[in-house]
């Protein structure tokens, strides 16, 4: 983790009431939309444990389908997301998912339709301070916190892969905090998740994307602090 | 530039000859590598926010989402300009300021966390009273909140300001601990007297547990925003004094922690126990799940 940074006792600046239960649920879809690669036209949420119990008087929906609609923590419009998503003819829907000890206290599946027709589902665990994680990428168990610039690789687990990623970063002068490789069976599809400094030099993605095992490049720039 | 612990945030301000504020500031552009300026604006731009967190609810209160708190801050307001007050200027005033916040919080109002939402209240509670009653500078709360980060951060570091690890000691304990060594800088103290002064409030907190009704961050939230601000005030009142603490910073915040993780969990946000648990509070906790 980065260092405790005095914005991060006095902070964030948040619409409440609760880090977790309200500005944590935000920064998860916030995380989640920028995956998206259209407009968002559909979206569905699970929710689990605490968040199933507390969410409405938590104001989790709305901070959750305000983030998706790309509001941040401090974002006015939260409490007028309902109204504001039907006017942007984003449907939405809330299921409450069974306990499950197994599963963070404060988790949500968030599933996202775009209008271009990609689909998919990120699941976010609230840790608690507005601190959160996205813990599952699809079926595929990832850990990135958005505390760094991220990105996602959608490749097969093929040998050179990574090496090809890592030598277009590296020409890019990329400096790397955290890289990780996750997948579910040898040879199928694999997620490796990039977390560095800075930001991502243009020409990047496509250099990534000439490597015919790499599927899908997303970047996420570092979320706001505080 | 950095600090492990109070121990060492009071070293550096004996070599630099200087404030707690201080050090955090430099500490703070050091390692977010960036200009005295810019963590300036931030810090007025959190200031802002949180002076009109106080506002709204005492102008125009609005029932809290759970609907258990909603108008109690203008209702001491009122009570205080009527000159019905037996508090004084200062506690009158940032009791009710502190559970101006909380109000502000639970309508979906813009806060901010300082430590956490559930007890945002206090810093600025105790802080914007002092401004007012002492007519102080922005500039001079600005570096008490500095001063407050840099508590809040030794408890994030070493201890803990999660309710549901540590109990509200954690949560309003330690908001008021910020508040109390805020308070003594801003009134002229030592950076010594600082920390005597959060010693003081984390010694009268010890063991307090974390037991929202219906696990809303309404109620006992609220109350304990305006009891923070109170003991708060009589910890810097002691250190400003030269009342001094037996049991160093350091320990006293160890010790929280110990006593947070022995702390039943049914007391700690769980909305199991304590004042959840009471008929009244299962019974208000039912009626806010089924709305």
């Amino acid at each position: 983790m980065a260092f405790i940074s005095v914005f991060n006792v006095l902070g964030p600046e948040m619409i409440g009431p609760s880090s977790s239960h309200t500005a944590g649920a935000c920064s998860i879809a916030l995380l989640a939309q920028q995956m998206a690669d259209s407009p968002i036209t559909d979206v569905e949420f699970t929710l689990y444990n605490s968040f199933a119990q507390t969410y409405k008087g938590h104001g989790t929906d709305l901070a959750l389908l305000g983030g998706v609609m790309g509001f941040s923590t401090d974002d006015r419009r939260i409490p007028n997301a309902f109204s504001i998503a039907k006017e942007r003819g984003i449907s939405y829907k809330y299921i409450e998912a069974d306990p499950d000890p197994d599963i963070h206290p404060n988790t949500v599946d968030i599933h996202i339709t775009c209008s271009g027709g990609r689909s998919y589902t990120v699941r976010g665990e609230s840790l608690g301070g507005g601190k959160m994680r996205i813990s599952r990428i699809n079926h595929i168990d990832v850990d990135f916190s958005g505390e760094y610039s991220t990105l996602i690789i959608v490749h097969y687990d093929r040998p050179g892969v990574l090496a090809h990623i890592t030598g277009c970063l590296s020409e890019k002068n990329v400096n790397i905090a955290f890289m990780k490789l996750f997948r579910e069976t040898k040879g199928d599809i694999a997620y490796s998740i990039i977390e560095f400094d800075g930001t991502l030099p243009e020409d990047a993605e496509s250099q990534i994307l000439r490597n015919p095992n790499v599927q899908d490049v997303i970047f996420i720039p570092i979320q706001r602090r505080s | 530039m950095d600090f492990k612990n109070a121990q060492e945030l009071l070293e550096l301000c004996k070599k630099e000859n200087c404030t707690i504020s201080s050090i955090m500031k430099k500490r703070e552009c050091i390692l977010s590598e960036t200009t005295e300026e810019a963590i300036t604006a931030q810090m007025d731009h959190s200031l802002k926010i949180m002076r009109e967190s106080v506002a709204a609810p005492i102008n125009s209160p609005k029932k809290s989402i759970g609907g258990l708190i909603g108008g109690e801050a203008q209702q001491i307001n009122r009570h205080r300009l009527n000159g019905n007050s037996i508090c004084g200027p200062v506690l009158s005033k940032a009791i009710a300021y502190s559970m101006a916040v909380l109000e502000t919080n639970t309508t979906m109002g813009l806060i901010v966390a300082a430590p956490t939402a559930g007890s945002s209240g206090v810093l600025p509670g105790l802080l914007l009273a002092l401004q007012e009653e002492y007519h102080l500078s922005d500039s001079a709360v600005i570096d008490a909140l500095f001063n407050a980060g840099a508590i809040g951060y030794l408890a994030m570091r070493n201890a803990t300001v999660a309710g549901a690890v540590g109990g509200c000691q954690a949560e309003v304990g330690v908001a008021s601990a910020m508040a109390a060594s805020a308070a003594v800088e801003l009134m002229g103290g030592t950076p010594e007297q600082c920390l005597h002064a959060a010693v003081s409030v984390l010694m009268n907190f010890l063991g307090l547990v974390c037991d929202p009704i219906g696990g809303l961050v309404e109620c006992p939230c609220q109350g304990r925003n305006a009891a923070g601000v109170a003991v708060a005030l009589t910890g810097a009142e002691l250190a400003l004094s030269g009342v001094k603490q037996l049991i160093p910073f350091d320990e006293m915040l160890l010790t929280m922690y110990q006593v947070g993780k022995q702390i039943p969990p049914g007391l700690r946000e769980t909305a199991l126990g304590g004042c959840a648990a009471t008929p009244t509070g299962k019974k208000l906790g039912c009626s806010i799940c089924h709305k």
